[in-house]
């Protein structure tokens, strides 16, 4: 072969396996069973685990393998399946909790979703990654916004909230390859703006914009222009249809559960048995871990199936309950530095496929973190998404571990892609 | 487009950090600073489970088994648990209405909705085997074994005493019992719980979301295992107290019989009596309404806590303590004079012993009178002052006029009166009275009061010719079998033994001789030394009688009270005595037809109306 030898990094890998390694002790545990006990019991979750997990080094061996130009050549007629199969689902789905995700091939249950956002990166990447272009394009840009929504609206579709909310990440590349960092003010502002209008009455929070626009023309400016002027009513009347918009979209567009989740969130709703009952059990069994846990096993909330989904969704529970503060702020700290890793990784490459590439893995990843943890500990309402390499769960450690491996892949022959 | 943009992975990279610093933030909150979380994880995924250890058995002094236990089951709830019942179907599994439920639950919830309370108490084995296989059904209700105690022979109520639920008091006094528990609330149960009750258990058992048992919290590290009560024995001889049970149906009073050698209760009876297996369960309640609104009192043990004038048998204590201070001789001698104190008809008495034997009252008018007027003074106020003193210390080394340090208790106890100056002084003022105020005590009326168990300590004391042992009712406890070291430790009189021989001289007269006051007592071949008594009270007099037998290494002493009999001393409780000592002594009782008649009959009824003549104050 003409490439050099491979310059593998091992640390992101040695990071994934790390994560991946205390996720399945942590799976062990959530459904620990004394007569169950076996590490190689099948029928258990963490036996079958184990399968996915040989499985995904598998897959990852396989990948490192192959020849890197395959991925961004496959973008296309890849993103091309996924749409189909998407498309399928939505009419071949079998309801797993409420959504309509699943789909059964060959006695295999598994999640389109989970692919649809590693084709996704890969068909913005390569779109991105074409010589001529240039995201100051209103072209480029609505292309680009097509690429990420088209999937994310079959997802939608399919009631899958968590992951259709993950394609909202793809910000991050977009944002690093150009796109105004307004966007990422606007997007904060507008989550701030919507919990505030459910919090406060309207019209005080009106008030307060109309203060802020004021304060901000004759305080913070020292010259005013009309354009100046132009710009900040526009702002306020933007903010004020948006503020008026939130009860509609509020209760008319989300659904009763989705409602319900976000009123338990903002401490409107206190329903313990009912809507509040899985964050608030997560929290007392993180919140009883202390300092340094209850120790492997020790668990008793999580055990005890006070904790739902205790070995996907609410595994980090487990983590908090029985390795306490310093477990899992040891978790929180693995996540970031991959994820920092991934960056510079990223800012490394001479390709820009494989640049925006990965930051799209980064910002999955993130994503996912971030709506995963933030829901257990109760910061972002209950919205059903698998911890990365963590929680149990075949479809998402494989596609999981296809998305890292096939930017690792392409970080070992930075050199020869350009 | 190239690398314009690269400063913006600073952006990216900072959000990640921001995020994760705001998680491990939230963290801290969370696991740090928040110790409700704590309890709250304890509070609904761990469960104590008390494990109650089986109360102590009790043996009679055979080596009988008196006192054992039988399994039943509480039903507890702990009302915060309880989810999604289906209210109907449990009513109807238990057997209660839906009223009952709801009461039962209020009352739950009153006490704590948190911590579990005992929803039904004591379901017997059958009625659990029928309700466990449905107890999955039932969130937040489990099961509590625990003991109830069983009598094979419903014998000797008042003195085993009973087991009850703890009361505010006993929850105040010993942090040891927690609500529900149960104690000894009388009797031995009472006196001895410590050493019946054993040491709880404690069980953590992990619960899940569904309140099922999932195993021992950290492999039953923090469990502690209950252990098991000591087992009392007793110095009862349950044959004896079963004979003098049934000797004392349709009859109000009471009998002590104690082994004078080592001061063993052999039977302590109070009559009317009940059933102990009455107070057991879940019929307890009811049944102890009824047994404490009985007028003749079933539940209070007669033998401890009535206080009775002695009557005659009195005179027996009075001699002793004039032959030791000297005033009189063995052989002084008394006319009868019924203008001092009225007698019945007889001779004059010319010795301690024949005065016994007849119970001559005026005698002991004499005796009381050189007792209590000595001469040390001029003054008769304070000679009688100066005799009293030294009369009231002779009588409180007889155990009179305290509560006896026996081994049940003591709430239950009388102390009986030997009146004292003090007592005079404040009833009838200082230097206001003298012997002619108070001579009714020599016959043992007036202000002497005394308990029956005093009574057949006396009657110990003669029998042991001077001293006695503490009576009492357990001989040892434990595997160690632990004795009471105070219950081997001999009360000395300081009289000279041998005018406790005159006095056991004259009690077998009292049997054996004719003149003597209870010559029903006798039984051939036993030496019974007995002396009547005819207690004057409110009502008819009681009819009373001390023994022992035989005269000469007695093994026997007893008193024997029949309340309201109008036959004095003679006539009810000597006969009874008799039988009793027969029994005890040769195994069996051959005089069957005299035992039926005194079981039979009811004193009180059965009696010709015409009183006596009761201007006699003897017997």
């Amino acid at each position: 072969m003409y490439q050099e030898k491979l310059k593998i990094d091992w640390i992101t890998i040695a990071l994934y396996a790390a994560i991946m390694l205390f996720g399945w002790m942590n799976i062990y545990s959530a459904c620990y069973d004394e007569s169950h006990a076996a590490i190689f019991d099948f029928h258990e979750y963490h036996g079958k685990q184990l399968i996915w997990m040989g499985l995904s080094v598998l897959t990852a061996a396989v990948i490192l393998l192959t020849e890197p130009r395959v991925f961004s050549n496959m973008a296309y007629p890849i993103y091309g399946i996924v749409l189909g199969l998407l498309v399928l689902t939505l009419f071949l789905a079998v309801t797993v909790n409420g959504g309509k995700s699943w789909i059964d091939i060959a006695g295999f249950r598994f999640q389109p979703s989970e692919f649809a956002k590693f084709a996704t990166a890969l068909a913005l990447a390569k779109y991105l990654s074409a010589i001529d272009i240039d995201l100051k394009d209103m072209r480029t840009k609505m292309v680009s916004i097509a690429l990420i929504a088209v999937p994310a609206v079959l997802v939608l579709l399919q009631h899958d909230t968590g992951s259709a909310l993950v394609f909202a990440s793809f910000i991050f590349p977009l944002y690093r390859e150009g796109v105004s960092g307004v966007v990422l003010v606007v997007g904060v502002a507008a989550i701030a703006l919507f919990v505030l209008a459910l919090l406060v009455n309207k019209f005080i929070l009106l008030a307060i914009l109309a203060l802020l626009a004021v304060a901000y023309l004759f305080v913070w400016l020292n010259k005013r222009t009309r354009k100046d002027y132009l710009r900040a009513i526009g702002i306020f009347v933007c903010c004020a249809a948006f503020v008026f918009s939130v009860d509609f979209v509020f209760s008319n567009v989300l659904e009763s559960h989705q409602r319900e989740r976000i009123d338990v969130l903002l401490g409107k709703t206190e329903d313990l048995q009912g809507s509040g009952y899985n964050v608030n059990q997560s929290k007392i069994a993180i919140g009883s871990g202390g300092l340094i846990g209850k120790g492997f096993l020790g668990g008793t909330v999580t055990k005890a199936n006070f904790v739902p989904e205790k070995h996907t969704d609410f595994i980090f529970c487990t983590v908090g309950e029985e390795w306490g503060f310093l477990g899992s702020t040891v978790l929180v700290v693995l996540y970031v530095l991959l994820l920092i890793r991934i960056v510079g990784m990223a800012e490394r490459q001479r390709s820009p496929f494989s640049r925006i590439f990965g930051y799209c893995v980064a910002s999955i990843l993130f994503m996912h973190l971030f709506v995963n943890v933030g829901m257990v500990i109760g910061l972002v309402p209950v919205i059903g998404i698998p911890l990365p390499f963590f929680s149990y769960g075949g479809s998402s450690l494989l596609a999981f571990t296809i998305l890292l491996f096939i930017f690792i892949r392409q970080d070992a022959s930075k050199n020869q892609l350009l | 487009m190239s690398n314009k943009y690269a400063d913006r992975s600073h952006v990216v990279k900072i959000i990640f950090i921001v995020v994760g610093a705001l998680f491990v933030g939230r963290l801290a909150m969370l696991q740090l600073f928040n110790p409700e979380y704590k309890e709250k994880a304890e509070m609904q995924s761990l469960r104590n489970v008390t494990q109650y250890p089986a109360r102590g058995f009790i043996y009679d002094r055979h080596g009988e088994l008196l006192v054992h236990n039988e399994a039943v089951y509480d039903l507890m709830v702990i009302p915060r648990m309880v989810k999604n019942l289906d209210t109907a179907y449990f009513c109807q599994s238990l057997g209660i209405t839906l009223d009952d439920f709801d009461e039962r639950m209020q009352k739950a919830r009153k006490y704590s909705p948190y911590s579990a309370s005992i929803f039904m108490k004591q379901i017997s084995k059958e009625e659990y085997a029928k309700f466990e296989n449905k107890m999955f059904r039932f969130k937040g209700f489990y099961i509590s074994q625990r003991t109830l105690r069983i009598y094979d022979r419903p014998i000797a109520a008042q003195v085993l005493g009973y087991v009850g639920e703890v009361d505010q008091a006993d929850l105040d006094r010993d942090p040891y019992y927690k609500r529900g528990d149960y104690i000894g609330k009388s009797g031995l149960e009472k006196s001895y719980e410590e050493v019946l009750r054993g040491t709880k258990g404690k069980k953590i058992m992990h619960v899940d979301a569904h309140n099922r048992e999932i195993g021992p919290y950290r492999h039953g590290e923090f469990d502690t295992l209950p252990i098991e009560g000591c087992n009392l024995h007793t110095t009862l001889d349950a044959d004896l107290q079963t004979y003098a049970e049934d000797l004392m149906a349709n009859k109000r009073g009471c009998v002590v019989a104690i082994e004078p050698s080592t001061g063993e209760i052999l039977a302590m009876v109070s009559a009317p009596t009940y059933d102990p297996n009455l107070l057991v369960g879940r019929i307890r309640g009811k049944n102890y309404l009824m047994l404490n609104s009985d007028i003749a009192k079933p539940m209070l043990n007669r033998a401890l806590i009535g206080q009775y004038p002695p009557g005659s048998i009195f005179k027996v204590a009075q001699s002793m303590v004039a032959l030791d201070l000297g005033v009189i001789s063995p052989s002084s001698g008394f006319a009868c004079e019924k203008s001092l104190v009225g007698c019945h008809n007889h001779p004059s008495a010319r010795s301690v012993q024949e005065a016994i034997k007849m119970s001559c009252n005026p005698y002991f008018y004499q005796v009381y009178r050189r007792v209590v007027q000595q001469g040390k003074y001029r003054n008769i106020y304070k000679d009688a002052q100066y005799g009293l003193t030294v009369w009231h210390n002779y009588m409180l080394r007889f155990g009179f006029g305290q509560k006896l340090d026996i081994d049940l208790p003591k709430s239950g106890l009388s102390t009986g009166n030997i009146p004292d100056t003090a007592f005079y002084n404040k009833w009838y003022g200082k230097e206001r009275w003298a012997f002619s105020t108070i001579y009714s005590n020599s016959i043992g009326q007036g202000e002497v009061t005394v308990v029956p168990i005093q009574m057949a300590n006396l009657a110990a004391i003669v029998a042991n010719r001077g001293y006695f042992i503490t009576p009492h009712m357990v001989r040892s406890y434990g595997p160690d079998s632990i004795q009471d070291e105070k219950y081997r430790q001999r009360h000395e009189t300081g009289i000279d033994p041998h005018y406790f021989d005159i006095a056991a001289a004259g009690m077998y007269d009292v049997v054996h001789v004719a003149g003597g006051t209870a010559r029903r007592a006798r039984v051939d071949g036993l030496d019974i030394c007995g002396k009547t008594g005819t207690a004057e009270n409110f009502g008819n007099d009681h009819s009373v009688f001390i023994c022992f037998a035989p005269k000469d290494n007695p093994k026997i002493a007893m008193a024997v009270y029949v309340e309201n009999a109008q036959g004095g001393g003679g006539t009810w409780a000597a006969p009874i005595a008799g039988l009793l000592v027969e029994k005890y002594l040769n195994g069996e009782v051959k005089r069957t037809d005299v035992e039926k008649m005194y079981r039979e009959i009811n004193p009180c009824q059965k009696l010709p109306l015409t009183r006596r003549v009761k201007k006699a104050k003897k017997r």
